[in-house]
This record gives C-alpha cells, sequence and structure tokens, in this order.
C-alpha cells in the first residue's frame, strides 16, 4: 500500500476540535455559547475532513506524526479510505443528532449541561479510533470512546438507564483489558505497535495465536456480536434517543473497525486457520438470532436495538470470505449503511414515542397525527435495512451476496438473503400499524421540526448512498485496494 | 450530451418528480394534486410517444449509471420496452383521471397519489431498464411502493392481506437476487441483449445455467401470480378499484410477466433456453395456471375475485406465448401485455363504478343493472367478450396467434388447452352479462349513491371506462394497421428472432 | 531471564484472577475492583517484557502502563461514581438478572 507521511495536521484536527468544543460547552453551557461552539466546530470538522480526504485520494494512505516523534514513543495518526468512510459517517450522525439534540434536551437544563460535553468526548474518541496508527494508541481512543457513552446512556437516570450503563462498561471493560494483554503479548513477542509495521513481521507463532484470540474477543464483546451481545439492546434502549442513535450507529463500529484493520492488516498471513470460518457463523447466527428476538418485542427502542444485533452479524460474513475484495466492498458498506439507517431509525422513533408518550408498538395504531415526516424516515431507514433496492443496504447485500458466490460459500447468501426477510418481517408490522387506523386515537405530544428533519436527512442520506455508491466505492479502490 | 440518452430518464423523471410534489404538498389542496398529476401524465404520454417514434426508426437510447464497480444502472428503450411504456403511460392518465373520482371525499389522498406516481415510476424503470440489475431494482421498488396502496383504507382486512402480499413478493424478491448475482458471478455481465446473451457461453455448465433459471423464474412467478405462487393476488383485491386495476391487472403482474419475457428472449435466449429444455416445463405450469385460473373463477361470487382469478389465468398467456418458442407464439405471448391489460383495466373499471354507484360488489347482486348503467356494462361486455375471445376483439388475436403459434412450433397440445381455456372463460363471464342485461331487477341496489348529474355516475369514472373499452375493439379490428400492438409486436418479434 | 518470566507469569495470574472475579462476583464494588485486578496483571505484564535481558529496559512498556494506569484510574473513579448514583437512587447493589421484563425501561 502506498503511504506518505503528511505535515498538514488535518487528521490531528479531528480530533482537537472535538475536543475543543467539549472544553468550551463544559465551561460555557449557555445557549448562545453552544450554537456558537456548534457553528463553529462543525464547519471546522467538514473542511478538515474534506482537506484529509484529498490527501488520502491523491496518495492513497497518509500519516501524520504528533509532536513530529514518530513512532513507538510518539503518536501517530494513520488515514486511508475506510477511515475517511469511517469519519465521514461519523461526522454526519453526530451533526444529524446534534441538531435532534439540541431540541430533545432544550428543557432539562440539568441534563444539557452534561450532555454537551460528553457527547463531543464522545465524537473525540470515535475519530481518534479511526485515526489511530498503533495499537496501543486505539485501547485509549476505545476508552475515551466507552468512558463517554456509559455516561451519556445514564444520564437519563433511573434503574434501567444506570443498570444497562453499568453492564456495558464492565463488558467494555473486560473487552478493553483482554485487547491490551493481547497488545501487549505482541509487543513482547515484536517489540512493535504499529499496525502496518506488525503486519510485515507477524508469523504464525503461538504467542501471536494467544494475542490474537484475546484482542478480537475483546473487541468481539464490545462490538455486540452474538453471543456477546447480551448487553446491548438494553443499554441502546434505555439510553436518551440522540445517544442510541448514535451508540447503534457508531459506537459498535469503533471496535469493528479495528478488527477489521488489525484482520487485513496484520492477521492476513493466516495465523489462526478457520477463525474467519468461525466469525463468519457467529455472524450469521446473530443475523437470525438478533431478527427472531426483534421480532418478538412489544417495544419499539427494543425492536431497533435488536436490529441493531442482527444486522451487526453481516459485518461479520467478510472474514470466511476474506480473499475476495467483493467481501470487503459490501462489508463496508453495511457499515456505513447501516450506520446512517440505523441512526435515522433511532431518531424517527424518539419522534414517534414522544409524540404518543408510549413506546409499545402496539400503540403506534392510536396515532392520530401521523407524523409524515418521521413515519417516512422510518420506512426509508427500513428499506436500507432490510436489504432492499434502492438503498445502501441493497448494494452491501448485493456485494456480500456475490462475494459468497464467488467464492463458493453459497450458505452465506441463504443467510443473507433470510436476514433480510427476517428485518422485513420486524419492520413491517411498525408500519402496518401507523397505517392502520384505530377506533380511538389519543391525542398527540408535538415534536419540533428540527427532531422530525433530522430523521429524514439521515434517511435520504442512507438513500442516495445506496443510488451513487460508486463515489465512496472509488475512494476504496484508489486508496486500498 | 445527445438528448437522446437522456429521454429515459425523462420519463422515469415525469412521474418521480410529481410524486415528490405531491407528498411536499397539503392533504387539502386536492385540485393542485390533480392539476399536477395530470399535467405529468400527458408530458409522460408526449415523451413515450416520442421516443416510440424514435425507437421505430431505430433510434438508440441509452443511458449508464455505475453503481458498483462492474455494475451499471442502464436505461434502454428498446422496441419491447416501449411496449410496456405505452401501456403504463396511458393507462397511468386513465387510471389517475379515474382515481381522482373514485376517491373524491376520501382521506389519505396525498398519501394514495403520492405512492401511485412512485409506482408508476417503478413500472417505467422497469420497461426501461437495459440490465437484469436495474431490472431488480425497480422490481423491488415495485414491491414497496404498491404496499401503501394495498393497505390504503387500513382496515384488518386490508393490513392482511397487505401481509400476505408482501410476504409473497418480498420472498420472491429474495430468490430472484440470488438467482441474478448468481448469474453476473457465472458470466460477469446481466446486459439483455437481443437474442439473449447466454447462448454461446453455453460450455459445461448447464446445471448451473438451468438451476439459474428456475430461480430467476420462480422468483418472477410470484408477481405473475402463476400457481402455486398466485395465493396473494386474491387477496390484495381488497384495496381501492383504481389499484387493483393498474396494480393488480397492469403494472404488478405485468412487471413479473415482463420479466420472464425479458429473462427468455433477451438473457437466455429462445434458442439456448430451448436446448437446455427448461422452456417445456415452463409452458406446462403456465396452462396449468390458465386452466387453474378459470376453473377457480367459476367459483367465485364477488365480482373483483372473479376477476383476479381470471387475471392469474390471463396472464399465464403471455407467459406460454413466451415458452412455446417460436416467433408467431411470442408474438401473441407479448401482444396479450397490451392485449391483457386494456381488457381487464375495463373490467376493473366497470366493477369499481358499480361498486361506487350501486354498492354492488357480488355477481349476484347484478342483476338487471344494465338499465340502470347502461354504458358501464356495455364496456364491461365488451371486454368480457374479448376476454373469452370473441372477433374482433384483440383477445381473439391474442388467441388466434398463440393457437397457430403453438401448431407452427409442433405444440398441438396447446390448442386443448386455448379450447378448455376460452370455453371456460364464457363459463364464468357469460352468466355475468347474462344477468346484467336480461333478468329483471329484484329489490333495491345495495347502497346507491347520488354520483354525476348528466350521465348514469361521476364522469371521472364513466369516460376513463369508455375510452379504454373502445380501444379493445379498435386495437382488434386495426390489427392489421401501422402501430397496432400486434404489429409492434411482430416488430419486437421481427428484431428478436433475426 | 528467571525473573522476567516469573514476573510475566505473576502477571498472566493476576489478569486471570481479576477476570474470574469479573464475572463471577455479583456486587458491583467486587466487580470493580476486580478489574482493577486485571488491569494490575496486564501491567505486571508490560513491566516484566520491558526487562530485554540487558541492563537498559525498553521505555515503550513503560509509557504504556503509565497512560494505561492513567486510563484505568479514571475509569475506576468513574464506575464508583455510577455505583453511588445506582446505590442512592435504586439501593441495588448487583445488577441483577438480564432477562427482566422490559417493563421498566423508563425506570
Amino acid at each position: 500500500m502506498q503511504e506518505i507521511i503528511t505535515t498538514a495536521p488535518w487528521g490531528a484536527l479531528m480530533v482537537v476540535i472535538p475536543l475543543a468544543a467539549a472544553a468550551a460547552s463544559y465551561l460555557f453551557p449557555w445557549r448562545s455559547a453552544l450554537m456558537a461552539a456548534s457553528a463553529i466546530a462543525f464547519p471546522a470538522a467538514f473542511y478538515s475532513l474534506a482537506l484529509l480526504a484529498r490527501d488520502v485520494w491523491v496518495s492513497g494512505a497518509v500519516r501524520y506524526r504528533i509532536g513530529g516523534w514518530g513512532s513507538p514513543l510518539g503518536i501517530d495518526l494513520f488515514a486511508d479510505g475506510l477511515s475517511i468512510l469511517m469519519l465521514f459517517m461519523t461526522i454526519v450522525v453526530v451533526m444529524a443528532a446534534s441538531i435532534y439534540s439540541s431540541f430533545y434536551f432544550s428543557g432539562d437544563v440539568e441534563r444539557k449541561r452534561s450532555f454537551w460535553p460528553l457527547w463531543m468526548f464522545l465524537w473525540a474518541g470515535l475519530n481518534g479510533v479511526f485515526l489511530s496508527g498503533d495499537v496501543f494508541n486505539l485501547y485509549v481512543t476505545l476508552e475515551v470512546m466507552v468512558i463517554a457513552s456509559v455516561a451519556l446512556i445514564s444520564l437519563k437516570g433511573g434503574r434501567e438507564a444506570l443498570l444497562s450503563g453499568m453492564r456495558y462498561f464492565l463488558v467494555s471493560v473486560l473487552g478493553s483489558l483482554s485487547y491490551l494483554m493481547g497488545v501487549a503479548m505482541l509487543y513482547g513477542s515484536y517489540g512493535i505497535l504499529d499496525i502496518g509495521a506488525l503486519g510485515r513481521t507477524i508469523g504464525p507463532d503461538p504467542a501471536a495465536q494467544i494475542a490474537i484470540v484475546l484482542i478480537v474477543t475483546g473487541l468481539l464483546a464490545k462490538t455486540a456480536l452474538f453471543p456477546l451481545h447480551f448487553w446491548l439492546p438494553k443499554a441502546h434502549a434505555s439510553a436518551p434517543v440522540p445517544v442510541s442513535a448514535a451508540l447503534s450507529a457508531l459506537v459498535v463500529k469503533a471496535p469493528f473497525y479495528i478488527i477489521l484493520r488489525l484482520w487485513t492488516d496484520v492477521f492476513s498471513h493466516d495465523i489462526i486457520s478457520h477463525a474467519g470460518l468461525m466469525l463468519g457463523v457467529l455472524g450469521s447466527v446473530a443475523i437470525i438470532w438478533g431478527g427472531v428476538m426483534a421480532l418478538r418485542q412489544t417495544r419499539l427502542k427494543m425492536l431497533v436495538a435488536y436490529s441493531t444485533v442482527s444486522q451487526i452479524g453481516y459485518l461479520f460474513l467478510f472474514f470466511p470470505m476474506a480473499g475476495s475484495s467483493d467481501a470487503f466492498l459490501g462489508c463496508v458498506y453495511q457499515a456505513l449503511s447501516h450506520g446512517l439507517a440505523k441512526a435515522s431509525m433511532f431518531l424517527a422513533a424518539g419522534n414517534l414515542i414522544k409524540a404518543l408518550g408510549s413506546d409499545l408498538i402496539e400503540d403506534l395504531r392510536g396515532l392520530r397525527q401521523r407524523l409524515n415526516i418521521s413515519t417516512f424516515a422510518f420506512g426509508l431507514a427500513g428499506i436500507s435495512l432490510m436489504g432492499l433496492p434502492p438503498g445502501a443496504g441493497f448494494i452491501a447485500k448485493w456485494q456480500l451476496l456475490k462475494a459468497s458466490i464467488e467464492t463458493g460459500q453459497w450458505w452465506w447468501a441463504i443467510i443473507i438473503v433470510a436476514g433480510g426477510l427476517l428485518a422485513a418481517g420486524y419492520l413491517f408490522p411498525v408500519l402496518r400499524n401507523i397505517i392502520s387506523q384505530s377506533q380511538d386515537p389519543v391525542e398527540c405530544a408535538k415534536v419540533p421540526f428540527g427532531m422530525e428533519a433530522a430523521a429524514i436527512v439521515l434517511a435520504v442520506l442512507s438513500l442516495v448512498l445506496g443510488i451513487a455508491a460508486a463515489v465512496p466505492l472509488s475512494l476504496f479502490r484508489t486508496a486500498l485496494l | 450530451m445527445n438528448i437522446d440518452n437522456w429521454m429515459p430518464v425523462f420519463v422515469i423523471l415525469s412521474s418521480l418528480v410529481p410524486a415528490i410534489i405531491i407528498f411536499l404538498l397539503n392533504e387539502r389542496q386536492n385540485i393542485l394534486r390533480t392539476i399536477i398529476n395530470m399535467s405529468a401524465a400527458f408530458i409522460k404520454i408526449a415523451l413515450v410517444g416520442m421516443m416510440t417514434w424514435g425507437v421505430f426508426h431505430e433510434r438508440n437510447y441509452i443511458m449508464h449509471f455505475p453503481v458498483v464497480p462492474g455494475i451499471e444502472i442502464i436505461f434502454r428503450a428498446d422496441a419491447l420496452a416501449m411496449f410496456f411504456l405505452i401501456l403504463s403511460a396511458g393507462l397511468w392518465l386513465l387510471t389517475t383521471a379515474y382515481a381522482v373520482g373514485y376517491l373524491e371525499g376520501s382521506p389519505n389522498r396525498r398519501r394514495f397519489f403520492g405512492f401511485f406516481s412512485l409506482c408508476v415510476t417503478s413500472t417505467m424503470g422497469i420497461s426501461l431498464a437495459g440490465n437484469l440489475f436495474t431490472f431488480f431494482i425497480f422490481y423491488e421498488m415495485l414491491t414497496l411502493t404498491t404496499y401503501p396502496l394495498v393497505v390504503h383504507r387500513g382496515t384488518q382486512k386490508s393490513l392482511e392481506a397487505g401481509s400476505t402480499y408482501l410476504r409473497y413478493t418480498l420472498s420472491g424478491g429474495a430468490v430472484l437476487l440470488i438467482g441474478i448475482v448468481w448469474l453476473h458471478v457465472q458470466t460477469g455481465t446481466l446486459e439483455f441483449t437481443q437474442g439473449g446473451y447466454l447462448n454461446h457461453a453455453a460450455g459445461g455448465h448447464a446445471v448451473t445455467l438451468t438451476i439459474i433459471f428456475a430461480l430467476l423464474i420462480i422468483g418472477l412467478a410470484v408477481k405473475t401470480a402463476i400457481i402455486p405462487l398466485h395465493g396473494w393476488l386474491p387477496a390484495a383485491m381488497v384495496a381501492p378499484a383504481p389499484v387493483s386495476a393498474l396494480l393488480h391487472a397492469v403494472a404488478v403482474v405485468k412487471a413479473g410477466a415482463f420479466g420472464i419475457v425479458r429473462v427468455v428472449n433477451n438473457v437466455y435466449g429462445v434458442e439456448f433456453a430451448a436446448t437446455l429444455g427448461v422452456t417445456m416445463p415452463l409452458a406446462f405450469v403456465a396452462s396449468a395456471t390458465i386452466i387453474y385460473g378459470s376453473f377457480k373463477a367459476l367459483f367465485q361470487d364477488d365480482l373483483k375475485k372473479r376477476l383476479a382469478y381470471s387475471t392469474i389465468s390471463q396472464v399465464s398467456y403471455i407467459v406460454l406465448g413466451v415458452a412455446i418458442a417460436g416467433p408467431l407464439s411470442t408474438i401473441g405471448g407479448i401482444t396479450h401485455i397490451v392485449h391483457q391489460g386494456i381488457m381487464k383495466i375495463t373490467l376493473f373499471f366497470c366493477a369499481g363504478v358499480l361498486a361506487e354507484t350501486l354498492g354492488i360488489h357480488r355477481i349476484s347482486e347484478m342483476r338487471g343493472v344494465g338499465r340502470r348503467l347502461p354504458m358501464t356494462m356495455a364496456a364491461f361486455t365488451i371486454a368480457a367478450l374479448g376476454m373469452i375471445g370473441v372477433p374482433p376483439t384483440v383477445g381473439f388475436i391474442t388467441k388466434w396467434y398463440l393457437g397457430i403459434g403453438a401448431i407452427d412450433a409442433g405444440q398441438t397440445w396447446v390448442l386443448a388447452v386455448l379450447g378448455m381455456s376460452t370455453l371456460l372463460n364464457a363459463a364464468y363471464f357469460l352468466p355475468i352479462i347474462n344477468s346484467a342485461w336480461f333478468i329483471k331487477q329484484s329489490g333495491d341496489w345495495p347502497e346507491e349513491k347520488k354520483r354525476g348529474r348528466f350521465f348514469e355516475t361521476d364522469p371521472w369514472l364513466l369516460f376513463p371506462v369508455l375510452i379504454i373499452a373502445c380501444f379493445t375493439i379498435l386495437a382488434g379490428i386495426l390489427a392489421g394497421e401501422f402501430f397496432s400492438p400486434l404489429e409492434w409486436a411482430k416488430l419486437i418479434t421481427e428484431r428478436e428472432y433475426r | 531471564m528467571t525473573q522476567e518470566i516469573i514476573y510475566s507469569i505473576g502477571g498472566v495470574l493476576l489478569f486471570c484472577i481479576g477476570l474470574y472475579g469479573l464475572i463471577a462476583c455479583e456486587h458491583l464494588f467486587r466487580k470493580i475492583l476486580s478489574f482493577n485486578i486485571m488491569g494490575g496483571g496486564v501491567f505486571l505484564f508490560l513491566v516484566s517484557i520491558a526487562l530485554n535481558g540487558d541492563n537498559t529496559p525498553d521505555p515503550v512498556p513503560h509509557a504504556m502502563v503509565l497512560t494505561g494506569i492513567v486510563v484505568t484510574v479514571s475509569a475506576t473513579a468513574f464506575a464508583l461514581a455510577l455505583l453511588r448514583r445506582i446505590n442512592s437512587g435504586t439501593g441495588a447493589e448487583t445488577l441483577g438478572r438480564l432477562e427482566q421484563d422490559a417493563s421498566d425501561l423508563d425506570g
């Protein structure tokens, strides 16, 4: 892979800007100051991301040495096509959810005060993960992200939110320490932390094998792959709505991104046989299990959260077909499309729940005002999640299907298609309840336009991504393959 | 930039843009919505007309959009595409007019007309698709956009019908998707080619190609309502009449049939498909469907249900014509895309008029209705006779070409199927005509509404019925003339077999 | 050489003890202590690999341990604060069963 060392600090700015915004929103928590901070932070971050993307487009991959130290003692930031796409998804979702939050927390001074700094820290942590060039730095950024997200889950207060936050925290810490132990073993054997350099030296010896098992298992717990998904549904369902959106869309993707990166760049020597197959099997079980559990939910946010369990499964179908570039594209596209669609769906579901005052799916029949925008957003996001055209999820599933037939592993094709049908099975009843006419509709609370707009913008983006798939995919082809 | 190449895009946008505008309009802006809808329909007909002229003179309309590396969205207007396009564009105009009258004063009209336009957009995309990938995108879009129309009334019954519809069509779509992806992996291309592109790539994988053919046909057969995959169609008749008319007699079932024509003619190629031995089973299944549908229709008292089973039977004529794999029967099958469309839409429109004006839903309630609604019932009678295949209606032309095509291809057993089907058609249509005209009315109509002052019913409902009924006869009488459906189908077949 | 092995085995043992405690203990405070023990194990292991035979130990693992301690201390502080919130708000000291009826989702 072609790679240049740059002195342009665009990557570093992607971490510094959210951190500065976090500090600013902590010090000056009043409304006008928050508006000013986001009015500066988001355009600035977009601008840096655009320039970083241009550099990656031109030179394939860029590396930035913070403070000029260089590895191993200094910190390197590394960006390629994959990082750019993840950063892009992050900024879009964070921005939409921020707009949503400014209405969501508007009457709640106490929570608003703690929400914004934590929210910006979460964004900084995510950007950090997507830009880290070495395995130890990944550990640190993961922890930043996790602590911020646990705090955000617990923000709502109440038994369920606090306990599921705690459960998530403990699972996450367990995962982190397992990951760190693996990193320590790798360093003990090879004396390297840099991802690229590790990939060039690692070989199939027992220490490396144990390290990989520790690293991958730790990350699997964080990304909630079946059977380590048990903490996810309640944590995602009991968080405040914009936080649920960010958790499902972005936070579970970060550890997955690390697995993917290590798998393609470091573990490529087939160090453990059948590991890919095992991940694929777990992913398949997750697709089916998450879908079946989602079918059985009576509460809207739980349904959407179980759908995340199922959708994460698709990501892991990449590993048994790791040699195929179609599988890689499909997997990354699934991460992107799920990110946009699921964030939109959580926001739309939040609107429906807010209007209705209840989150029972059954009660949706009583919607008097139909909340057309939110319903539309829910439907469009659903199309993408079901893997139907023209949603972005369709392109992902097409690529994965193609890879599974190309590599002769047709059984994954059946799982992919069955998962899509299951998704239709649990999503259409929600839409059906909205459409149906109830005998006694309830009076609905008003939902601000901004909250509906945030949901529909993300849903439309997930569609646009499906139609205009060529642009992001070409970024990959020049940058990664 | 070549304007010709953008024409297919314009045709698609001419219903997509109105759909978006309709969704943005207010529920109460009825007049504005009707104006937008009707003018869009006229614009679309004008565009399609221009393209038809161009295609006749062998101009090329091709548009490529790369989506995924190695995969493109292709829009291409060939003669077959135009055939389906003209049908959809023309019937969209009439059905929109009809629906404006039909749904007057009912709630959620914005949603209805919005999705209606989206549905037509999908049909346009299906006709203009230049490869299986594009075809699939719009084929699935059609499922999604028709669902809100099927469940439009929001009653428990329509919701259940909607779920049945989704179960069938989404599963069919999944099977189709696997078939398409597999074919793509096998051959590396999905682009429709005249005479099919598989004929030279036969190679050693005949078994694989047979399995793929089966997957594709099963996926398409769900929408075509070929037995045993027809269960959704009678259930979906709970939808409002214009929906049943356009979607379940024209758009949805035709999308499936059109897909089968594409797969047999433009993917596998007729000759190669015959060498693989896949066309005969298809012809058998189509024949079984023809007989089964007609037979079931005999026992339905609900008018729309009887028409639904009749659709199941009639659409399989298209499949049968293509599966017999001879030029003459192909002409018969392809013309039936248009012929069945105009006849069946007349019948559904009439059923809608009966339901809206007099509250009649059952055939047993139709005694003497010919005196009350003479013009409507005249249209109904013409279309019903066409279905039976009485000359000089269009239905006769189809059966004639299917018959001689079968003899030409040495498949004489098809004649027996055609004969039996004709008898059954007569057996389920003639009693309706008889009781409507020749039996006296007994008692009141179930639910009579005052609609229209000068005519027997609302002119928005009546005129589309009359116009389309005229086509049923005109297209039959003028079948030998320039630009009749038959001549156009001959043109398609000629280009196909040369 | 032996010193190095003893330390690293000790680190791995501590890691395992902590892991056991994190999974087996029900009380949340014990769980928090357990992950600290796990962390201690990892750090001990890291320190042991810094001894690479000669007299100049490798500085990188030390930097990692220092950073790791900072992370663990803040995580522990956060966990303790969260535990106090849980305890004062709901009186709960354990996570409880997972498959509880979802009816208390909104607290």
